[in-house]
């Protein structure tokens, strides 16, 4: 029941992606793509609770080079996407601000 | 704290997640859609550290505080140009992450069959994922050659590998003692698997790795939700699967290419392509300047050459001064220009080109017969009428931006050596073509210099 439920989960999320996704339109498919990685590193999650959870030293040790690896993925995602995001500008409004 | 709590915060940080990509549909409002995806991500992060199953936090947190150092001084000094490798990077960190947790989940608990498949199929991907964005940031890079490189047996080698793979993954979910001997060999396999995967595939076809192994970092941390239990990994890591998909799709409809010709064959050679013959004329910045000086509407064409020659701010300045003029001004981007999807957009965002003069190939094409002038800027391939006319040339039926069209073309080049994909283009040979030869950045600048006097 349990993989039944998930799956469930798997496939709604997978089509509400492809629907949220479709929308973007070609000029942000950099930062897209980028924020999107920044997001697939929610494995950080898993990797605090088999750091955390002290299943073992393999499982903590494992755990925590995942949580360094993640982190890099989430903290590095989203700051350079953010950096990208902010370059782009509407015509007259007011430049500068670059980081 | 309760699974309720737990359950309805990670529900919050997935909500917060759909609408931070729906925000992203816009320029105007994706900064704040990024930032309420990374508000969801510090929520999931936080509500997990204080659940009741986290007893030990000294690994955690210096790991964490590590990982946040490496992430935030990377983020930091990245040139746009090296966007591409950035990205690469961080999918492979991903994807790691994503292996060393399956792998993790099979210390310290009665492991059930479902559980069993689910860590190896994370570990597969999580591997795939980590050593193909690892051969891909190295090819981005040049740190070694961006061709493709193949050998004979190559699809034998793969399919062994697989199979291989499979043996080991069946022998493990059988019997519950072959599990630590085999999970190494099962690791090592799916990190060569990567490798693989991604030496054959040449340079021009980068961004279409890129989104692939996008997806895939995704695909690794929505297996390591099965492999945990753990739902905010599923959804989250298959909304990212999705989006991956998408930019895959569209990588390849821009180059008219199915996904398995591009992963399974170098760019093909093979094909001869129709001579070109004809006479080029080549024009000096002092008649280029006449000649824009009395346009009334230009468009720029830039590729990836002009990021390289760092072009794209005195573009930009060129592009005002035509304003100024009184001409119409709009930038028209093919879907593969530059290294990854939407890359050439971020680089002339950074030099403050605004992004409602950035126009795609579909929107512009229509109006190209009442362009004056289209400038040609380290662009090749996108722009090349072999694309559309010539059969036997490799890149028949890419869809290109068609600047021949226009009353006047100007092709900035440094020599007549071809690009990415080594075919000859008419365009340089055509009637209204002029050359303007020599560094985009100088001849750019000459004009520029025209102006001001």
């Amino acid at each position: 029941m349990e993989a039944v439920l998930l799956a469930f989960i798997l496939m709604l999320s997978v089509f509400l992606g492809f629907e949220l996704i479709a929308k973007v339109p070609a000029t942000l498919h950099t930062p897209l793509m980028s924020g999107a990685n920044a997001i697939s590193g929610i494995t950080v999650v898993g990797a605090i609770i088999a750091a955390g959870a002290d299943l073992g030293p393999w499982s903590t040790w494992l755990g925590a080079l995942a949580v360094f690896f993640a982190t890099v993925n989430v903290v590095g995602g989203y700051m350079v996407t953010d950096r990208m995001l902010s370059m782009f500008k509407k015509k007259d409004s007011p430049s500068g601000g670059d980081s | 704290m309760s699974v309720e709590v737990l359950g309805s915060v990670y529900i919050l940080a997935a909500i917060l997640f759909v609408f931070g990509l729906k925000l992203m549909s816009s320029p105007a409002t994706a900064v704040r859609g990024n930032l309420l995806s990374s508000v969801g991500m510090l929520m999931a992060v936080l509500i997990t550290l204080t659940s009741k199953e986290i007893l030990d936090y000294r690994y955690l947190a210096g790991a964490a505080i590590l990982g946040a150092v490496v992430g935030v001084i990377s983020a930091r000094r990245v040139a746009m140009t090296g966007m591409p490798e950035m990205v690469a990077l961080f999918n492979g960190s991903g994807g790691i992450a994503s292996l060393l947790v399956g792998w993790a989940a099979l210390y310290g608990q009665e492991s059930s069959a479902f559980t069993l498949v689910t860590v190896l199929v994370s570990i597969l991907i999580g591997g795939v994922t980590f050593s193909g964005s690892l051969v891909a940031w190295a090819k981005l890079s040049e740190t070694i050659g961006s061709g493709a490189m193949t050998f004979a047996g190559q699809r034998v080698v793969n399919v062994l590998l697989l199979l291989v793979l499979l043996g080991c993954s069946i022998a493990m979910v059988l019997d519950p003692a072959w599990t630590f001997p085999l999970v190494f060999v099962v690791i090592g396999l799916s990190i060569l698997l990567g490798v693989m995967a991604v030496i054959p595939i040449g340079g021009a076809d980068m961004p279409v790795v890129i989104s692939l192994l996008n997806s895939y970092s995704g695909l690794a941390a929505c297996a390591a939700g099965f492999a945990i239990n753990n739902t905010i990994l599923i959804v989250a890591g298959s909304l990212v699967g999705a989006a991956g998909l998408i930019l895959t799709n569209i990588m390849c409809k821009a180059m008219n290419r199915s996904l398995s010709n591009v992963l399974f064959s170098g760019f093909a050679a093979t094909t001869k392509a129709t001579k070109v013959e004809g006479e080029v004329k080549p024009i000096t910045a002092d008649d280029a300047y006449l000649i824009l000086e009395a346009a009334s509407s230009v468009v720029m064409v830039p590729g990836y050459g002009m990021a390289v020659a760092q072009a794209q701010h005195v573009v930009r300045e060129l592009g005002e001064l035509l304003e100024a003029n009184g001409a119409d001004v709009s930038y028209a981007i093919h879907p593969v220009a530059g290294r990854m999807p939407g890359h050439m957009n971020v680089l002339l965002a950074e030099a403050n080109v605004p992004y409602d003069q950035l126009i795609e190939m579909d929107e512009i094409n229509p109006r190209m017969e009442n362009i004056d002038v289209a400038i040609v800027i380290g662009a090749n391939d996108v722009v090349n009428p072999a694309a559309r006319e010539d059969e036997n040339s490799p890149i028949y039926g890419m869809p290109i931006i068609n600047v021949d069209y226009a009353r006047t073309v100007f092709v900035l080049k440094r020599s007549m050596a071809s690009g990415f994909s080594g075919v000859d283009n008419p365009l340089f040979f055509g009637e209204n073509t002029r050359m303007l030869f020599g560094d985009a950045k100088q001849s750019l600048s000459s004009v520029i210099a025209e102006f001001k006097s």
